[in-house]
């Protein structure tokens, strides 16, 4: 699989990574070698099999719903890069008109 | 004989019988941290005064009464990767170099409600997300046995505080070796228990169908104790198994493998596998016989897959739980950002490493449109597959063994400019996390040029008491646990 400068440009952006021109020649050579390696799976017949997400067989555990203590907000909040009030502040995101 | 080299059953032996007090112990490790830190680089953050003033505290309230927990007054190290209240966990990145949890991981409440000690937090490859600690943002931990090499990782800190007498055991993290590979490379004990067997709640996490948290320890009697410790169900992480814990110390009572059966997969001893590994795995084999186990030949087939079916699923799962690293609730931010995106983009260039960015591409690729069923939906087949194999062994024998690395520890930078080769020494574990299975890493030998060599033995799921047993009788009959490195 080659994977191409653009195909890394357009991972970097779904993945929200600034990635320099550096980078991008980088992974596009290392990604390109690793998936080419992955496509070595092609050998084996998967026809009719069921994919694995866990290996425990579980979906859904339920509890009761019922109010259970939680973290406190100045605990929460005590890492914040900033704050707001109790809130977590971050750049502004509507424009104003 | 000096504290330090004792066993956690030892010292545990020796504090309940009132021969030592908490703070005698911690005293002498940080002597030992002292000594030999400089070199072996295996903490990220020590709490040295924390430890010693935890340790008095304890001493007096146990004062006359020294009925107390198995891990009560044990000093341990613990993977930075696993949350501890109010000590920083910075996973051994830049993005959470400031982060100071304000929770306990449920392993470590665990340990905290024994009254343990914490001596500190351990090295890792960045986000445990490599193989031998050289991806963490401070600096490699180094082997010591030798410091040229690597100590393998991602617990690589762990595994080198516990063989260099920095701590009595520790906690690791393993989601495709992390916590065998380093190890074998380190020549200790180290237990990844069955998927769902510890809670992961708390553990940072990597790839989620894969990570468990599990000890690293001097011996295998220490890793029954520790993982009795740490085992057990918790309403926080809904994957913990609603199993009761079995006492894994009782297992150690029959000191022999009669009326078990070991299968040997010849997939795992093919071209590619070092000669004095193969000889020293060989030769444990040949010593499980004389302890009265069967040995037959199996097949796992679809092992030569595993590498490529882990790369996708691990780096997918990454992709997603990192995206949590936004530079919002906690972490680093990068300053001077012009909006939300800007921020987000410039926050994750700046706080992850090369490694980290590497497996976020690769697991975003993978998932994305138009790739995710060449990709993604492929490697969940063949990892049923692999997953039948494991199975269909299981109906034949009790227990597999193999060796847990292809070679023992490499040189530093021997492999950090080639990501693929790097991937590929993790041959011999990551099927085992994508099967879920426990497996165990025992020491069997040593390199020529003085390296360890370890065997690993993989069970059925929550069988962990017969890999103890098993592991235990082979190390009563050896002794290579008892070697000690002379850190230089």
């Amino acid at each position: 699989m080659k994977v191409t400068l653009q195909d890394v440009e357009q991972v970097a952006k779904l993945a929200r990574l600034e990635v320099s021109p550096a980078e991008k020649e980088a992974f596009a050579k290392q990604l390109s070698q690793i998936l080419t390696h992955v496509e070595t799976l092609k050998q084996y017949d998967t026809t009719g099999i069921e994919p694995t997400a866990t290996v425990l067989g579980r979906v859904n555990v339920f509890r009761e719903d019922i109010v259970q203590p939680s973290l406190p907000v100045e605990k929460a909040l005590a890492n914040a890069p900033e704050r707001e009030a109790d809130g977590f502040a971050v750049p502004k995101i509507i424009e104003e008109r | 004989m000096a504290l330090h080299k004792l066993s956690l059953c030892d010292l545990q032996k020796k504090f309940t019988a009132g021969e030592v007090t908490a703070v005698e112990i911690v005293r002498a490790y940080a002597l030992r941290i002292g000594q030999v830190e400089s070199k072996v680089k295996a903490y990220v953050t020590q709490i040295k005064d924390a430890a010693l003033q935890h340790a008095a505290e304890l001493d007096t309230r146990l004062k006359g009464w020294r009925k107390t927990r198995p891990l009560t007054g044990m000093p341990l190290a613990i993977k930075d990767n696993l949350c501890t209240e109010s000590v920083p966990t910075t996973c051994a990145s830049r993005m959470l170099q400031q982060f100071i949890p304000p929770y306990d991981a449920t392993v470590v409440a665990k340990l905290r409600e024994q009254d343990y000690i914490l001596l500190g937090k351990t090295n890792l490859d960045e986000f445990a997300m490599g193989s031998s600690t050289e991806h963490s943002a401070f600096g490699p931990s180094r082997n010591p046995w030798n410091l040229h090499c690597v100590p393998g990782g991602s617990s690589g800190g762990s595994a080198a505080a516990v063989a260099a007498d920095e701590c009595v055991a520790a906690l690791g993290s393993d989601t495709g070796g992390s916590i065998r590979q380093p190890a074998a490379f380190c020549g200790v004990v180290g237990l990844k228990p069955t998927y769902g067997r510890v809670s992961r709640y708390g553990l940072v996490a990597f790839a989620s169908s894969l990570d468990q948290v599990g000890p690293i320890t001097k011996d295998v009697p220490d890793a029954a104790m520790l993982l009795g410790a740490i085992a057990g169900h918790d309403p926080m992480d809904s994957t913990s198994a609603n199993l009761p814990v079995p006492d894994y110390t009782k297992a150690l009572r029959k000191k022999d493998l009669k009326k078990l059966t070991v299968g040997v997969p010849e997939e795992f001893f093919t071209e590619g596998l070092d000669s004095e590994v193969e000889q020293a795995v060989r030769a444990a084999i040949e010593e499980l016989k004389n302890l009265g186990g069967m040995i037959k030949e199996i097949h796992l087939p679809r092992t030569d897959a595993a590498v490529a079916v882990y790369y996708v699923i691990a780096t997918a799962e990454a992709s997603s739980n990192l995206a949590r690293y936004d530079g919002v609730k906690f972490g680093l931010r990068a300053k001077e950002t012009k909006d939300l995106l800007d921020l987000y983009m410039k926050t994750r260039q700046e706080g992850f490493g090369p490694e980290v960015k590497r497996r976020i591409m690769l697991g975003t690729y993978a998932l994305s449109s138009g790739y995710y069923d060449a990709y993604y939906g492929k490697a969940q087949a063949v990892r049923t597959l692999i997953c039948q194999d494991f199975r269909a062994a299981f109906n034949e024998v009790d227990l597999i063994v193999t060796p847990v690395t292809p070679t023992p520890a490499f040189r530093l930078g021997e492999k950090s400019e080639d990501p693929l080769q790097m991937y590929l020494s993790d041959i011999y574990t990551i099927s085992i996390n994508l099967a879920g299975l426990p497996a165990i890493s025992v020491p069997c030998g040593f390199s020529k040029a003085g390296l360890p060599i370890g065997m690993q033995l993989i069970g059925r799921a929550f069988e962990e008491e017969t890999l103890l047993r098993a592991a235990h009788a082979y190390e009563q009959s050896t002794q290579w646990h008892v070697k000690k490195p002379v850190v230089r």
